[in-house]
């Protein structure tokens, strides 16, 4: 089977814009599209650029935009796509350092922003915390996050306001807050009831459209507004008595 | 120039345990070829063993019998003093993974659940379901976000500096600029992984080339018991990707083309949870005498587990299945075959991670203290990586604080940097000879073909030639593509030799050692031979070559006795 892949190439330092590059591949055996990117590289031309490391879908190296869709390069075979012409783009709105490689940076800013660790209160029990598996069951979506970054740059907010902290980061401290072991404080984590947090969201969910991992991360932004609200309205109830 | 107090080499389990380890008040910075979270320790399924016993089934374990079944199913080519160590340290370290965020899947009552795996007397494998590796080093990177610990992504260390036995600093090609840079360091310590990608059939990650180890080497250092390559028995054919043992703990078959749990003929008690390298090596001659599948693959059933108990334990295995197979594992018995998965040697440490470089340490599957011997247990490389990842870190630090400052070494290390850019300088200017994907491939062949897991002489004699031939080609290898900034291609051209030199060590060893041991089977010495090869296999680059020295095994309680299951 002959494929022709349309990859889309730049180097900010000698490219005045991206442009595209088109490749023959011809294979006979059932390929993902990160193989046939790695025999592209290898076979004609090795400075294409891409990432990548575990080839399992769990290292969360090689999002990209292939065929209009956001996936891992790993786990998209060849045969599962429905046209024999393959169009290759990086993550859109992140900086592309070269070709298929983007600037991660303002993703893990965003994730660095929500003290994205557990936060135990005092000493922690010497054999470790008793915990029934249907609590940590309610937050094992979020476990499953392997930060590859694919909704945070598919995300129409992320894209037009630099200060919203995207799917990911945002899932990742409802996993933290939801997990009975975090005890941090309201005011510690309600600094995200800003348009740059939780409020930001504009709901039309293009993050569990595009997750890798079925992560859903919306559904923990849903999750962190509902429980605002709720301790909002404790703590008004508190203060009367 | 870049000045750390410690610099730690790999940002995989090891390494970011290493860096949490170290003293606060120290500088401490890891470098790394990809994001920490891209490193392959992610990908680790099955869990990490520690004799907590909270399976009832495990109430009478002890880190005793953690010690034993460490030092048994490693043929007794383990130190036995470092397994102790390591079976002691596992049960506050599974604590500490716990209150520091790890979500380990629990048992009713909310204590951690632990699950049956090969060579265990007792269960004791605490896990997250089938993704142990990515809940433990997300949960590491986190704590190290905490902690302040300087990254360096995208950073490959191409070069050690040493000095008068003192180790001074690394020299590292930056990806994302092209240029190479100088790292001072007080102590450095690597943390840089295996080298499964030697091998064409391997469950590692595409970034597994090994190459800390191959530099460590060409600083001097010994390379310890290189020749045991752990095979994984169950990996997904054809494309290699781990299926965890966890899945035969849970109660999964292996069939041969007759429907039958062959297991029994090779390992009647412990039939399928037998050691790695006892049921790897069953697979293969089941598939050899003609009892596999297509020639090349045997099944692994799980389909008696019932969906619900698949999707709750091993929910990681179905998804990779089903994407990289087009299988589901509840409705089709699962194709695998043995695969290149680990490497039980490395380089030569004690058991503080030291070397014989002051300054330099070791820890993770990049170093051989030795805990794993001839052949690791399931269960006990993730517990490797934080046992020992700390311990590197404490003792580094204490060096750190002890030691005399270093001088002179600016200037070493920018003598470093010059060699290192006139060296790529050198596969730039060429336009021809050969390109380095051509030399990975054949390399691969070899390794896979004539260095697998079973080794005869004549194989072994022609892969040491080719190996050679090889690394005449690889003087006259070029650079092709004309941008340093993310040049894979130029990665893989300094990785290469690190590679050669790895797949000239294993097999060398290989050659030299007559006897069979763990995961090491000599065609024409099928029995393990206590009276001349209990010791260890040290090789030291030379003269330019290897050169081999052993070292006696430590045995102290344990007295080998032959092994059974």
């Amino acid at each position: 089977m002959v494929y022709t892949f349309r990859i889309l190439r730049y180097d900010p330092q000698k490219d005045e814009n991206p442009h595209f590059q088109y490749f023959l591949y011809e294979t006979s055996e059932e390929k993902s599209i990160l193989e046939a990117l790695m025999d592209i590289r290898n076979e004609q031309d090795c400075s294409l650029a891409f990432r990548y490391s575990c080839r399992e879908a769990i290292c969360g190296s090689c999002g990209l935009v292939i065929n209009g869709s956001f996936d891992l390069a790993c786990r998209t075979g060849l045969s599962s796509l429905k046209s024999s012409l393959v169009h290759i783009e990086p993550l859109p709105n992140l900086e592309i350092e070269k070709d298929l490689v983007v600037n991660m940076d303002p993703f893990w800013e965003a994730l660095y922003k929500v003290e994205p660790y557990l936060h135990p209160k005092g000493e922690s029990p010497e054999k470790g915390y008793r915990i029934e598996d249907k609590e940590m069951d309610k937050i094992l979506q979020y476990i499953n996050c392997i930060l590859c970054g694919c909704c945070y740059s598919a995300c129409p907010v992320a894209s037009r306001d630099e200060r919203y902290l995207g799917p990911a980061a945002l899932a990742k401290l409802y996993r933290l807050v939801k997990d009975p072991r975090d005890q941090r404080p309201f005011s510690s984590w309600s600094k995200i009831n800003t348009e740059g947090g939780v409020w930001g969201c504009d709901t039309i969910f293009k993050c569990n459209e595009v997750c890798p991992k079925d992560v859903r991360p919306a559904d923990g932004i849903e999750a962190l507004r509902r429980k605002l609200i709720i301790e909002k309205i404790k703590r008004i109830f508190k203060f009367r008595k | 120039m870049i000045d750390q107090d410690i610099l730690v080499v790999g940002g995989g389990l090891a390494g970011l345990a290493a860096a949490l380890a170290c003293d606060s008040n120290l500088q401490i910075a890891v470098v790394s070829k990809v994001h920490p979270l891209r490193s392959h320790s992610v990908a680790a399924q099955g869990g990490i063993n520690a004799a907590l016993g909270n399976n009832p089934e495990g109430k009478d374990d002890s880190w005793e019998r953690h010690a034993f079944d460490t030092i048994k199913g490693s043929d007794y080519l383990a130190d036995q003093a470092a397994a102790e160590l390591m079976c002691q340290r596992a049960i506050p370290a599974i604590y500490d993974l716990e209150h520091q965020g790890v979500p380990f899947s629990r048992f009713p009552g909310g204590v951690i659940a632990q699950r049956p795996f090969g060579g265990a007397g007792f269960p004791r494998t605490c896990y997250a379901a089938d993704r142990t590796g990515l809940v433990i080093l997300h949960t590491l990177f986190e704590q190290s976000l905490k902690k302040r610990v300087e990254f360096y992504d995208e950073w490959l260390v191409t070069k050690l500096v040493v000095r008068d036995g003192r180790c001074l600093g690394v020299i590292v090609f930056d990806l994302a600029t092209g240029q190479v840079i100088p790292v001072k360091a007080g102590a450095v310590i690597f943390a840089t992984g295996g080298y499964g990608r030697v091998y064409s059939r391997t469950t590692n990650s595409y970034i597994n080339h090994g190459s800390g180890i191959g530099i460590a080497y060409r600083a001097g250092l010994a390379l310890k018991d290189m020749e045991f390559v752990q095979f994984h028995p169950t990996s997904l054919f054809p494309k290699n990707i781990l299926i965890t043992e966890g899945a035969r703990g849970e109660g999964g078959y292996l069939l041969n083309n007759q429907g039958r749990r062959f297991m029994e003929d090779y390992a009647p008690s412990a039939m399928e949870l037998a050691p790695r390298d006892i049921v790897a090596r069953s697979i293969q001659t089941e598939i050899e005498k003609g009892h596999g599948f297509e020639e090349q693959y045997v099944h692994l059933d799980l389909r008696h587990l019932g969906e619900a108990k698949l999707k709750k334990r091993l929910p990681a295995i179905r998804e990779i299945c089903i994407q990289f197979a087009g299988i589901d594992p509840v409705d089709e018995p699962i194709p695998i075959q043995p695969a290149q998965h680990y490497s039980m040697g490395g380089i030569s440490v004690d058991g503080k991670c030291a070397s014989e470089i002051s300054g330099f340490y070791a820890a993770g599957e990049c170093a051989c203290v030795s805990v794993h011997g001839a052949n690791r247990l399931g269960g006990n490389s993730l517990l490797e990586t934080v046992v020992f990842g700390r311990i590197a870190g404490e003792e580094s630090s204490r060096f750190v604080q002890g030691g005399e400052a270093v001088t002179e070494a600016e200037k070493l290390l920018l003598d470093g940097a010059l060699e290192v850019k006139s060296r790529i300088e050198g596969w730039r200017k060429k336009d021809k000879g050969w390109k380095v994907h051509l030399l990975l491939n054949r390399l691969k062949v070899i390794m896979s073909d004539r260095v697998g897991i079973f080794r005869s002489t004549e194989d072994l004699k022609r892969a040491l030639a080719e190996i050679r031939e090889l690394r005449e080609d690889y003087s006259r290898v070029y650079m092709s593509g004309d941008c340093l900034r993310y040049s894979q291609e130029l990665v893989n051209i300094f990785e290469f030799e690190s590679m050669l030199d790895l797949a000239e060590v294993i097999t060398t060893g290989a050659l030299d050692r007559e006897e069979t041991r763990g995961s090491h089977y000599r065609l024409e010495f099928p029995k393990r031979d206590d009276t001349n090869w209990l010791k260890h296999t040290l090789v030291s680059w030379k003269d330019g070559r290897p050169q081999i020295d052993y070292r006696k095994v430590v045995v102290e309680k344990y007295k080998p006795e032959e092994r059974k299951y």
